[in-house]
């Protein structure tokens, strides 16, 4: 595997350390308005997997798998999957279709807002998991762990 | 209140159960759990096929959105007995799985094998039961995704690149089918296949609607892997793990080959596919030309996972012959042959499959008087040979039948020979596999070492091969639902 960047690169570490928190910020922000304006939960999750690629490229992949482990994205992705479903299941169980967020809360508008928070959520964590993985999977070509 | 949730649940228990492999990270739950779901999947297609048998059409609204609008799920007899089929395979294939992967795939990976089984399944299933062309766009890409993955957790490095080959073709399949689903929406605005059926002949005589009927037709016909568009098949089949070849041989071609009388029959329509497009003449060439290639180059296979993969070729030509007579008895004879040949595939390539449990490859070489060694493992394969080449009692026997009848029905003689002939060319490759096995002596490497395969392997090998023979003598079932199915798609009364 390639060094990380050396330490004289001071200015693109300061630069990237500056720019990362606004980064995981933005992709909340478009996370969570997804459903009143421009967005929503693939956008979001490709966010903020970038920025953990930037962090990776910066600092380099030992440190970026420090915390996102293959164990860790490996259950997001899959929470995110079985969180989808259960939405689905459910609004099946309150009585209605597959997906049908009207009964999933007293109020019907409640219930809709309710559902598609929790489907966005979903969708969010679950690609910003696969995002690292493919990422990872191309940086550590041929590195056995 | 649960079976009227039934088109939905067909999808989502194998669905669920991909993440849940993935999640929990061990081999043992993850094929048990797998092996649950299928089976539940099985149960529910077979109690759709009941509802669809006695009620009619089941429509089922995804979300609650009403039907141009929303994602409408639709099964009626045609894909309730494809389904059936596909639930089935794919159950006893994991019965039969465990064992098998347990030898042929890294022990680290197995978790992983099953999710991508699952979310393969989920897939071929999801194509089926929707009636929306976006949906089906996006579940082909689930399976097809999924088994390109399957396919490359061989440990054999020639895995990699046939999985490779396949991704290309797949993927280039896939979005001619896309771009023709969109030359469709920008015509018709609208997804929903019912109501594409019913604005399409407004606008039939579009120089757009003709390019997204070719676009969808050469797609959906590198999927099903019609002669000249295979080549991606045969290294797909040989290479992939034993029961990766048995799942998907026995059903990713028949659920494409569903998905193009869908678009043929239920969209299009038979008046504008066969009367102002030569569909049927094309498809004429291409099943003769599929038909004896196909065999013909599996006659010259040494490997005999590879003969198979031709031979399928081959059979997959059958089923094109039998559309292009656009007639009720030819369209029964396509619809039968999808059911029976998913049945004798399942079971050779189980059979295979234990071979290479014991052998750790199938060439001829390693065939040698094998059926002294492993007779059950052998009688298996040699009554799967016999459905393949269409012998009485089986159920090769019987689609090639109606498949003859509904040539002769149109006065095309000439046809029913050839489909005799092409099964005289199935006989050649069978016989050669029959005559190493069972007319040669065992090399003496192997003499004294291999053993019949384990029960729990040659249980589910026998029950397909129990059911090649079932439905080649007892028709009741199989022959009434696919003329059913038959004339629904060719919209004519009982």
């Amino acid at each position: 595997m390639r060094p990380p960047i050396q330490p004289h690169n001071l200015v693109l570490r300061i630069a990237a350390k500056m720019l990362i928190p606004p980064i995981l910020m933005f992709a909340l922000y478009v996370q969570f308005h997804g459903e009143t304006g421009p967005g929503g939960g693939f956008q979001a999750g490709v966010i903020f997997a970038a920025a953990f690629v930037l962090y990776a490229l910066v600092f380099g992949i030992d440190l970026a798998r420090a915390v996102a482990t293959e164990r860790v994205l490996s259950v997001l992705a899959s929470l995110g999957m079985l969180l989808y479903i259960g939405v689905g299941l459910a609004s099946l169980f309150a009585g209605a279709n597959f997906l049908d967020y009207d009964v999933l809360a007293q109020e019907r508008m409640e219930g809709q807002h309710l559902g598609i928070f929790l489907t966005e959520l979903s969708i969010g964590m679950a690609v910003a998991a696969v995002m690292m993985i493919i990422f990872f999977a191309f940086a550590e070509r041929g590195v056995r762990r | 209140m649960i079976t009227q949730h039934l088109p939905i649940l067909q999808v989502i228990v194998p669905l669920l159960t991909a993440p849940l492999c993935l999640l929990v990270q061990d081999r043992r739950f993850a094929w048990g759990v797998s092996l649950a779901a299928s089976w539940t999947a099985f149960l529910i297609a077979a109690l759709l096929l009941d509802q669809t048998l006695e009620q009619g059409v089941i429509s089922y609204e995804l979300g609650g959105w009403p039907t141009p609008w929303g994602i409408e799920y639709r099964v009626d007899t045609v894909n309730a007995f494809v389904l059936l089929i596909v639930a089935a395979i794919s159950s006893v294939v994991l019965l039969f799985a465990q064992r098998s992967v347990a030898k042929e795939i890294l022990f680290t990976r197995i978790p992983l094998f099953y999710t991508a089984y699952m979310l393969c399944l989920a897939g071929l299933l999801g194509i089926t039961v929707t009636g929306d062309v976006f949906n089906l766009f996006v579940f082909m890409e689930i399976s097809a995704l999924s088994s390109y993955t399957l396919i490359a957790l061989s440990e054999q490095r020639r895995a990699l690149t046939a999985a490779y080959q396949y991704l290309f073709m797949g993927t280039i399949g896939a979005t001619f089918i896309l771009i023709g689903i969109g030359l469709l929406y920008m015509m018709t605005g609208t997804l929903n296949m019912q109501d594409l059926s019913q604005r399409l002949p407004a606008v039939t005589g579009t120089r757009t609607v003709e390019t997204a009927f070719a676009f969808l037709t050469v797609g959906i016909s590198i999927k099903i892997a019609l002669v000249p568009l295979h080549l991606w098949l045969p290294n797909a089949y040989a290479y992939a793990p034993s029961v990766v070849s048995a799942f998907i041989a026995a059903t990713a071609t028949k659920v494409a080959f569903y998905v193009l009388l869908r678009f043929m029959f239920t969209i299009f329509g038979v008046s504008f596919a066969f009367k102002t497009m030569p569909l049927n003449f094309i498809f004429m060439v291409l099943a003769l030309a599929a038909m004896f290639a196909g065999s013909t180059a599996a006659i010259f296979q040494d490997n005999i996972k590879r003969l198979l993969a031709y031979s399928s070729i081959a059979q997959i030509g059958y089923m094109i012959l039998g559309i292009s007579f656009a007639s009720v008895t030819g369209l029964t004879a396509a619809i039968l042959h999808l059911f029976n040949h998913a049945l004798m595939k399942g079971a050779l390539f189980l059979s295979l499959g234990c071979i290479v449990y014991r052998l750790g490859m199938a060439n001829m070489e390693q065939m040698r008087g094998l059926g002294r060694l492993m007779p059950w493992t052998m009688a298996a394969f040699v009554i799967g040979g016999l459905s393949l080449i269409g012998v009485p009692l089986t159920v090769g026997f019987i689609s090639k039948w109606y498949l003859v009848v509904g040539a002769l029905e149109r006065g095309w003689w000439p046809l029913a020979v050839a489909v005799l002939v092409a099964s005289l060319l199935a006989l050649v490759y069978v016989w050669r596999v029959v005559e190493v096995a069972y007319f040669q002596a065992p090399s003496p490497a192997h003499a004294g070492e291999i053993r019949e395969a384990p029960r729990s392997m040659l249980l589910p090998t026998w029950a397909l091969i129990i059911a090649n023979l079932y439905f080649g003598i007892d028709t009741s079932l199989t022959v009434g639902v696919a003329s059913q199915a038959a004339r629904q798609l060719l919209g004519v009364s009982e």
